[in-house]
């Protein structure tokens, strides 16, 4: 999946972008990648622009993929987000000759961006295996592997698929493994630990390596590239607030070793502790609870308002396009076939992919989001007002011609309140559909209860997974029963049983 | 007043009226006969201007039934069907005041019309507040006639008005039909199977099958000058005994 999201936002590169610079309006849109150690950078970056105090701070943490994030930066969703030297010269620049920062960020001043030196580790990919069983068979290096084509390997999508991954190392070392699938990185560690695969991919400052006795394997033969990370920027946003800029990379150029970076993802990944306490542990702020960052009830407080306009918005927008499209559909059949046989192959687009789709053409955030959202939310409106429409007794309207109704009268006192009790079904289904839809909006910054779906799925926290899955269902019960009470004030008594 | 001449109608090919003429009189009650698709309720539907004929034409004071003039001419007409045609999503009340309303009548107005109304059909104030499923079969078509009322048109159409129900009030409604026919001197044209509710209300009579008009005339015209043995099959077939026929004296509301 990550791989079509990624596939289609880079896609969308070749198709201009209309965004905004965000730094115009005294905002500094902070971004991340939806993984453990992205995240806390650009949480430790955001709390180092705070402490600046030059700026504002927008968080869209955990946008997704390289695709996606570079994406939003180049078109001016983002301002800033971590990055890594290899991803830049090979996946973004497609120019793998690209060895050192300076050539790298020559490259990236055409397109309006920067970045900063090496903040010191190097996230390259790694082969890890268990101990015990590195011990048994004697591997240390990734050479090792070639005398045991036994062996199983879960890889995330991302390595599978890229040059710099599977499918170059296997060439480079001549590889060959008895089976490898797919497989969610959080996940994978567990299915190592458990026996179940053999090789797995993983990052040289994974917080999990020491604790989970994991033995990473030598690339004896240097296949991987560097993968230094480094903070990507846009130039406007550097140039506008030069104070912020230099007191980031002051913050930061050279300051996170390996081991370093590896404490602190084990710290939120293994110890449970909050991104914004462990990116202030390092930032040297003050704890962030004491410097006002929300808790957890502010935050679903938030979150629920946020995600009520997501689906409220979305909604009353598939209300106000859907009913005139089923009207319509009734109206004038053959065309209405084309109608809803198009809003129908909407609905054939998985949900998360149409909102992908929406990001060449929206950028992200809400407003992407909504219109998504709103498209998804059309079909059972349109359907239910075409088949409540079509359902109307024929002599019942022939007789608002014969009383002197005109059309208006006609579709407003005789058409629509017949129709009522389709309508306000499918309106019903499409409110309690869409609590759920929307809460994959947060896949492209759109917020809401799945920004706590996606943050959890990212640290493989199930606690926080639950803390947006929940409150999303309730909302998605109070929805249905709102729903039937609006049912008493929206069809006519008459109709009732 | 109203005229078909020689109007042929077909749907999906089969022919539904075969060259119909009828002529009607302003101020006769004329009664379309004939048993269940005879054709009957097509003309109606062609007096409305809700189907065009495929040849001949319709004619209401004169004037062709078209695709433009039907909505001027529609005005001058009232429609009542079986079991009232209600919305039933609309009062009693909103029902009946539902033409007022299309045509801008002040609140007060209508109130009136409906007082007025309701008391020459014999419908109590209360009734006029509930909805058509609260409401009794006869009340249902007592507030359909008031609606086709409202306006106070010159001409009345009534499609099977009493057919669905049952024989005591139906006998009721149909002498309060005749009082109410013979109060308002409007033109009606009343389709029915029913022989004795067309003995009691007609002046004149179309007695159709397949489409076709088989006799035209008064009611004791059809009863002494059959024009063809079917006119007497069909008027003994019904209520009465076979030989049996109404007495000519016992027809007609004036």
């Amino acid at each position: 999946m990550r791989t079509l999201v990624a596939g289609v936002a880079l896609g969308a590169l070749l198709l201009h972008g209309s965004g905004v610079s965000g730094a115009q309006d005294g905002i500094i849109r902070v971004g991340s990648k939806s993984f453990t150690e992205s995240y806390i950078l650009a949480e430790i970056a955001a709390q180092v622009i705070e402490q600046a105090g030059e700026a504002r701070v927008e968080r869209r943490l955990g946008l997704g993929g390289t695709g996606i994030t570079y994406r939003a930066i180049a078109s001016g969703a983002i301002d800033l987000y971590p990055e890594y030297t290899g991803t830049l010269a090979r996946i973004i620049l497609k120019d793998p000759a690209l060895r050192t920062p300076e050539a790298i960020r020559a490259r990236l001043r055409p397109s309006g961006l920067t970045m900063s030196e090496p903040l010191g580790f190097n996230n390259t990919y790694a082969l890890a295996v268990r101990v015990e069983m590195a011990e048994r068979l004697e591997l240390r290096s990734i050479g090792d592997l070639v005398r045991h084509r036994e062996l199983t390997a879960a890889f995330s999508s991302g390595f599978l698929e890229r040059e710099d991954g599977w499918p170059g190392l296997r060439r480079h070392y001549g590889l060959s493994l008895a089976g490898v699938r797919v497989m969610e990185h959080a996940l994978t560690y567990r299915a190592l630990a458990s026996g179940e695969v053999d090789v797995m991919d993983v990052f040289s400052t994974d917080g999990q390596l020491e604790r989970l006795r994991l033995r990473i394997l030598r690339d004896d033969r240097g296949f991987f590239p560097d993968y230094s990370a480094v903070l990507l920027a846009r130039r406007d946003m550097a140039e506008r607030f030069p104070r912020t800029w230099a007191r980031l990379r002051q913050a930061l150029e050279g300051l996170l070793d390996d081991r370093r970076m590896s404490e602190l993802n084990a710290m939120v990944d293994l110890d449970g502790k909050s991104i914004p306490e462990v990116a202030a542990a390092f930032a040297g702020a003050a704890q962030p609870d004491a410097q006002g960052r929300p808790g957890i009830v502010t935050e679903l407080y938030a979150l629920t308002l946020d995600h009520l306009v997501l689906v409220l918005v979305s909604l009353a927008a598939a209300i106000v396009l859907g009913m005139p499209m089923g009207i319509a559909a009734a109206r004038f059949r053959r065309i209405g076939q084309v109608e809803l046989g198009a809003i129908g192959m909407l609905q054939t687009v998985p949900a998360l992919a149409l909102l992908v789709f929406m990001i060449p053409l929206f950028g992200i955030g809400k407003g992407p989001a909504l219109v998504a959202l709103s498209l998804y939310a059309l079909l059972p409106i349109v359907r239910s007002t075409y088949a409540g429409m079509i359902g109307i007794d024929r002599h019942l309207l022939e007789i608002a011609f014969v009383l002197g109704l005109g059309r208006l009268a006609r579709l407003v006192r005789i058409e629509l309140p017949l129709a009522s009790i389709s309508i306000m079904a499918g309106i019903k289904t499409s409110a309690v559909m869409t609590v759920g839809t929307a809460t994959l909006a947060a896949f492209i910054g759109g917020g809401g209860y799945g920004a706590l779906i996606v943050r959890g799925l990212a640290l493989d926290d199930t606690a926080t997974i639950l803390a947006g899955a929940l409150p999303a269902a309730a909302m998605a019960v109070a929805f249905h029963v709102v729903f039937e009470f609006l049912d008493r004030l929206a069809v006519p008594r008459g109709l009732r049983r | 007043m109203i005229a078909l001449r020689a109007v042929t109608k077909r749907f999906d090919g089969r022919l539904a009226l075969d060259g119909v003429s009828i002529e009607v009189r302003a101020g006769a009650v004329h009664v379309l006969l004939g048993s269940s698709g005879s054709g009957k309720s097509t003309v109606l539907r062609l007096i409305l201007g809700l189907v065009e004929p495929d040849g001949g034409e319709v004619l209401v004071d004169g004037t062709p039934v078209t695709e433009s003039t039907r909505t001027a001419l529609v005005r001058r007409m009232g429609y009542v069907v079986q079991d009232g045609g209600l919305y039933p999503h609309l009062t009693a009340y909103q029902n009946v005041a539902l033409p007022a309303e299309a045509h801008g009548w002040p609140p007060a107005q209508t109130r009136a019309r409906a007082a007025d109304l309701g008391a020459m059909v014999g419908l109590d104030e209360d009734s006029l507040r509930l909805y058509p499923r609260e409401l009794s079969g006869g009340q249902r078509q007592r507030v359909g006639l008031m609606r086709a009322l409202v306006l106070d048109p010159p001409v009345l159409l009534l499609d099977e008005p009493l057919g669905s129900l049952d024989p005591i009030v139906r006998a009721e409604l149909q002498s309060q039909l005749g009082r109410l026919f013979a109060a308002l001197g409007k033109t009606v044209v009343m389709v029915t199977h029913d022989i004795r509710e067309a003995a009691l209300l007609s002046s004149t009579i179309t007695l159709m099958t397949a489409g076709r008009i088989v006799q035209q005339g008064a009611y004791a015209d059809l009863v002494e000058r059959p024009a063809a043995p079917f006119v007497t099959q069909f008027l003994t077939a019904q209520t009465l005994a076979p030989g049996q026929t109404l007495a000519p004296g016992e027809s007609g509301a004036r």
